[in-house]
């Protein structure tokens, strides 16, 4: 096996393109398990560590997407999403701190979540939440593409980079309104998740974002139930009220999220926990969100 | 927020030093372990050394029709590839029956049994040669289900009957009734006015150990082994490996390596014979470190058991009768399943009188992993069992659950289902009594909320939504040191003399330290008895006589009983000197402070004095009381050395609507006889309560068709540090007149009864029946499986 180390970023996409097998690895807390398990022995494995720009974000606004904007370097870690992007991507900073162990906190990145591409990694349905403006910075020789989130994900496992491509960044709006991410594990620290769940309302739009993982081959939205919850909030102006959104429509929203997953029976849950467990956490967070932009309305009264 | 309660009923044994016996000196493996600096076997190293791998089944059940190596040998780095014809001596090893071949011959009976073994220059080299050996199977259909197992007619036998080793017959490895009293008739039944029935199960728990199987075999110039090994019993690992290597046993040296946990899974052999066989036949050092995955194959499990209980008792909760019967899943080979029976069949009814008893408890042969030997070993499946059936019980009698255990309590004199008495304190319905006295944790405050002391914990899965406390009871009973007429004697060695002007003692056995702390206590001991402030500890190997196995929490019973027996030697030797030497006609001698002391007239001389340039090096053997084996038919016998009790407090909060288990607090009192040393002896408690409460709500290897689902770290759960609760431990000191010291074993009774209680807690707070462990969210929210 080849390990090449490119101490620039054009010297990474230089070895991608030369070597479009490479496995890129940067804070190995899936590859390594991946190559201890023997699942897989890549031609060469593409060292992205020398590369400090991928562990810094900046925030500032950029073509085609509105407001500010999070450019979030592919390596940074979870522990550092966690405690200084907080406020900005408050979803994403809350799936950050379910991830493994503090160990695989200070490694594991959004870079990896997005390059293994597993329906179980845990800022999928935070990212997917955060709106469909957000974008995966995709490069190679060839020039910069980039995906808008929900084009990401094509199949178990699989994501949308060319062979020669690499991820650089994701773009994430800074958050107009509250986010949660509620995740089953059977244990209360350090597991994979059995199904998860990201919610972030969208007050200067409208929408409500949302995202399953965990439940479905791939990471995905939650479209109808996002609909649905976007036209009660609109038709019965709440975004201006601030008014209750009432157990009837949380409770349908509850169950268009679970409808929209496609579960199946395994070694760490049934599918019928899963959209079981999806519905509730839907009913939950999508009261801790709304009670929080209630409050931040009354409080700007 | 642990307390060593004053209640003694033995006085006179004094701590002279204060890291003697009755203080907490701190372990001298302990700081290196911490720091990561400590040589666990998995470390070594040796010059020249080779790597050793196996080649193991991926189906259940299979008949090998060919095994063609001839890729495999001419792999470059190879240097060995054996298979069972390259074994000079016996093809078949085992615990208590000799049934398991070192490699698969011809038939393969559970998944990931090893067929071939490699030894290479590189770990890589033979992982690579393992994949060119070309293995033909036949795959057979599984025989898995306990339907399956009795009735091999229909569906096959896991070990023909030509060919079969066990106590039984059939697929049945071993069986024990226990029939007392007038047994369960329908006479019997009929002085019952309430009766209640369960079926209960317990899934497959694993050791979970950290430190994988590994070992160093070295090949000696007498053509002989040496072995560096972790293991539980050097002694009977050499009984076993010797015979396959046709070696006669003073050929194979062990010498214990540093082990990283070990819970009964190392009892069994694992990597030992295959590194040795390569040692052989390369005539180089031979490594072989097990990968975690391959960890989960290379050893036993806890028994899975189905379990049926009938209780019969009378309106005011005084039990009349009880029918049992437990089956445990043995998998393909017997390891420890006869003494498992043995134990789930004699304490099968838990710390109660029951007059009248009929109890069936059967291992079973299976396509399943082979399980045998884990904390609790027997008494853990049965008491999740007998203690769901007490909380049936007292509700239908609407009577307090405690209550109703400490009516049926047995006592100092109560009589066992095996007829043996009990004949040491045995203070159950205090142990009860204490722990519900304890204050009870505060309520869950939902103004204030760390979600990491709620269920899903930064899962973030509820803000005190769903969220419903529950309290539960539970306790066992549990059997210290081997059974059923076992002589599991300990040997040790203690040598005294002067070193830079000092006394010194050394302290050498073969007993196997796997964390215990077994070499702290075995320093405290030389301290009080010889009154020495040094004491070295020598490696453990098979120079000095067997110190039986590290399980069946005895060995602080009798290794410890060992080395005071060798300690006393030396000092009634040393005494001799000194009386030949000064003429000496004092009776009220001891060693304190590294002088002979007379009670009456003080120091008499310094040890160092006395010794000069001479050595005291005496050796003992420690046996306990004799047993008997239980009678085949009626199970009547003096079966157990001695029995140990604890008793749990489970408070939990469940969040009812996503099925998520929080344990809050897991408070235990435990009857230790003496607290040899208090800081280890909470320890053991505190560890073998979060071991039962991992079995309650994660711990479960998942077996589908005999294939193993879950054979990491990423997918069989243990406890973290955020599902492990504030522990406050009562210990009791009743002495045992019968035991060194007074003591009791301590590791294996807090696993009991922690899994029942934390259950019973779940129920309180769900209403659900749970006849299941481990409980899983869908257990609680009706989703499934």
């Amino acid at each position: 096996m080849e390990f090449l180390r490119p101490a620039t970023w054009d010297e990474a996409l230089a070895a991608k393109a030369e070597h479009p097998s490479a496995l890129p690895i940067s804070g190995g807390t899936d590859v390594m398990v991946e190559l201890n398990f023997d699942r897989h022995r890549p031609s060469a494995l593409l060292d992205l560590n020398r590369i400090s720009e991928l562990t810094a974000w900046e925030s500032g606004r950029f073509e085609g997407q509105e407001g500010e904007v999070i450019r979030l370097g592919a390596a940074v870690p979870y522990a550092r999403i966690t405690r200084e992007l907080s406020t900005e991507l408050p979803g994403l900073s809350l799936a950050g701190n379910t991830v493994g162990s503090p160990q695989i906190r200070n490694r594991g990145s959004v870079g990896g979540n997005l390059g293994g591409a597993s329906p179980a990694g845990d800022a999928h349905p935070a990212l997917l939440a955060a709106g469909r403006d957000v974008l995966v910075e995709a490069e190679s020789v060839r020039g910069t593409r980039l995906i808008p989130i929900d084009e990401f994900y094509v199949g178990v496992k699989r994501n949308s980079l060319e062979p020669d491509e690499l991820i650089r960044a994701v773009r994430i709006p800074v958050a107009d309104g509250p986010q949660q991410f509620s995740k089953i594990g059977t244990r209360n620290a350090m597991v994979i998740a059995v199904c998860a769940f990201g919610i972030a309302l969208h007050p200067k739009n409208g929408t409500v974002g949302t995202g399953i993982g965990s439940a479905a081959p791939t990471p995905r939205r939650a479209v109808e139930a996002e609909e649905f919850i976007a036209g009660e909030l609109a038709d019965r102006g709440l975004w201006q009220s601030g008014g209750l959104i009432g157990p009837a429509a949380i409770q349908r929203f509850g169950e268009l999220v679970a409808a929209a997953a496609s579960p199946i029976d395994d070694v760490r849950g049934t599918a019928a926990y899963r959209r079981h467990a999806l519905a509730v956490m839907a009913r939950r967070t999508l009261t801790w969100t709304w009670n929080e932009y209630t409050q931040s309305l009354r409080s700007a009264a | 927020m642990s307390t060593i309660r004053t209640e003694k009923n033995l006085q006179g044994i004094t701590t002279a030093h204060p890291d003697g016996i009755g203080g907490s000196p701190l372990r001298p493996d302990g700081i290196l372990k911490v720091k990561g600096e400590f040589a666990y076997s998995s470390d070594m190293w040796h010059e020249n050394m080779l790597w050793g791998m196996a080649l193991r089944s991926p189906h259940a059940h299979a008949k090998i029709v060919s095994v063609d190596i001839t890729e495999a040998v001419r792999h470059p780095g190879v240097e060995a590839v054996m298979t069972y014809e390259d074994i000079p001596g016996s093809k078949f090893y085992g615990l208590e029956i000799k049934d398991q071949p070192a490699l698969a011959m011809g038939k393969i009976r559970y998944h990931g049994e090893a067929i071939a073994i490699v030894a290479a220059d590189h770990p890589e080299t033979a992982r690579r040669a393992l994949a060119k050996i070309k293995v033909e199977y036949e795959i057979l259909p599984t025989i898995t289900t306990e339907e399956q197992c009795l009735d091999p007619e229909t569906y096959g036998y896991v070990h023909e009957p030509a060919e079969y080793k066990g106590h039984a017959s059939g697929n049945v490895v071993h069986s024990q009734k226990v029939v007392y009293g007038q047994g369960v008739t329908d006479e019997v039944r009929a002085l019952a006015d309430v009766v209640i029935k369960g079926d209960y199960v317990v899934g497959m728990q694993d050791q979970a150990f950290l430190g994988p199987e590994s070992g160093l075999a070295v090949p000696a110039e007498d053509g002989g082994v040496d072995l560096y090994i972790a293991t539980q019993w050097l002694h009977v690992d050499r009984e076993q490996i010797a015979p396959v290597l046709g070696l006669p046993e003073n050929k194979v040296r062990l010498t214990l390596a540093g082990v990283g946990g070990a819970f009964g899974g190392r009892e069994d052999l694992s990597m030992q014979i295959h590194a040795c066989l390569l040692a052989q036949r390369t005539g180089k050092p031979v490594k072989i470190v097990y990968s975690r995955e391959e960890s989960f194959f290379g050893h036993v499990h806890r028994h899975p058991a189905k379990l049926s209980y009938e209780h019969g008792a009378t309106r005011d909760g005084k039990l009349v009768y009880c029918d049992a019967r437990i089956v445990l899943d043995g998998g393909a080979y017997a390891s420890a399943s006869p003494a498992v029976v043995g134990n789930a069949a004699s304490l099968g009814m838990g710390p109660y009188e029951v007059p009248n008893v009929n109890m069936l408890a059967v291992a079973l042969y299976s396509n399943n992993p082979s399980c045998g030997a884990m904390r609790g070993f027997g008494a853990v499946q049965a008491c999740f069992a007998y203690e769901a059936q007490m909380d049936k019980l007292a509700a239908e009698l609407n009577m307090d659950p405690v209550e109703l255990r400490q009516i049926n309590a047995v006592e100092q004199g109560s009589i066992m289902p095996t007829g043996q008495e009990i004949d040491a304190p045995a203070p159950v319905a205090d142990l009860l009594r204490r722990v519900k006295a304890l204050p009870l944790p505060p309520a869950l405050d939902t103004t204030h909320l760390d979600v990491r002391d709620i269920p899903g914990a930064l899962s973030n899965t509820s803000h005190g939504e769903g969220i419903v406390r529950g309290v539960g009871y539970a306790v066992g009973i549990k059997n210290v040191g081997f059974s059923e007429g076992f002589d599991d004697y300990s040997t040790a060695r203690v040598r005294l003399e002067v070193i830079g002007g000092e006394p010194v003692a050394m302290v050498h056995t073969a007993m196997a330290e796997v964390g215990q702390g077994g070499v702290t206590v075995h320093g405290q001991i030389a301290r009080t008895e010889l009154g020495v402030e040094q004491v070295t500890i020598h490696p453990a190997n098979t120079e000095v006589g067997s110190a039986g196995s590290t399980s069946a929490s005895r060995q602080t019973y009798m290794t410890g009983g060992a080395v005071k027996l060798a300690c006393e030697a030396v000092r009634n030797e040393l005494v001799a000197l000194g009386r030949k030497r000064y003429g000496w006609d004092y009776n009220d001698l001891s060693l304190v402070g590294g002088k002979v002391v007379s009670a009456s007239a003080g120091a008499l001389v310094p040890i160092a004095d006395l010794l000069g340039d001479s050595a005291i090096d005496l050796t003992r053997e420690h046996h306990h009381r004799p047993t008997v084996p239980f009678d085949k038919e009626t199970g009547q016998g003096f079966g157990h050395v001695q029995y140990t009790f604890c008793a749990h407090r489970a408070v939990v909060d469940v969040d009812v609507e996503l099925g998520l288990v929080k344990v809050v607090e897991l408070a235990a009192a435990q009857d230790v006889g003496k607290a040899l040393n208090p800081l280890s002896v909470v320890g053991q408690i505190q560890g073998g309560s979060t071991q039962g409460l991992g079995l309650a709500v994660m711990e479960e290897i998942v077996v589908k068709d005999g294939k193993v689902r879950n054979p990491s770290f990423t997918d069989y759960l243990i406890p973290t540090i955020l599902d492990t609760p504030p522990m406050p431990v009562e210990v009791l000191e009743l002495a045992d007149e019968h035991a060194p010291y007074g003591l009791r074993g301590v590791g294996e009774a807090p696993t009991l009864s922690s899994t029942p209680a934390v259950v019973a807690a779940i129920r309180q707070a769900t209403g659900l029946a749970l006849n299941r462990v481990p409980v899983r969210p869908e257990h609680l929210t009706g989703t499934g499986e």
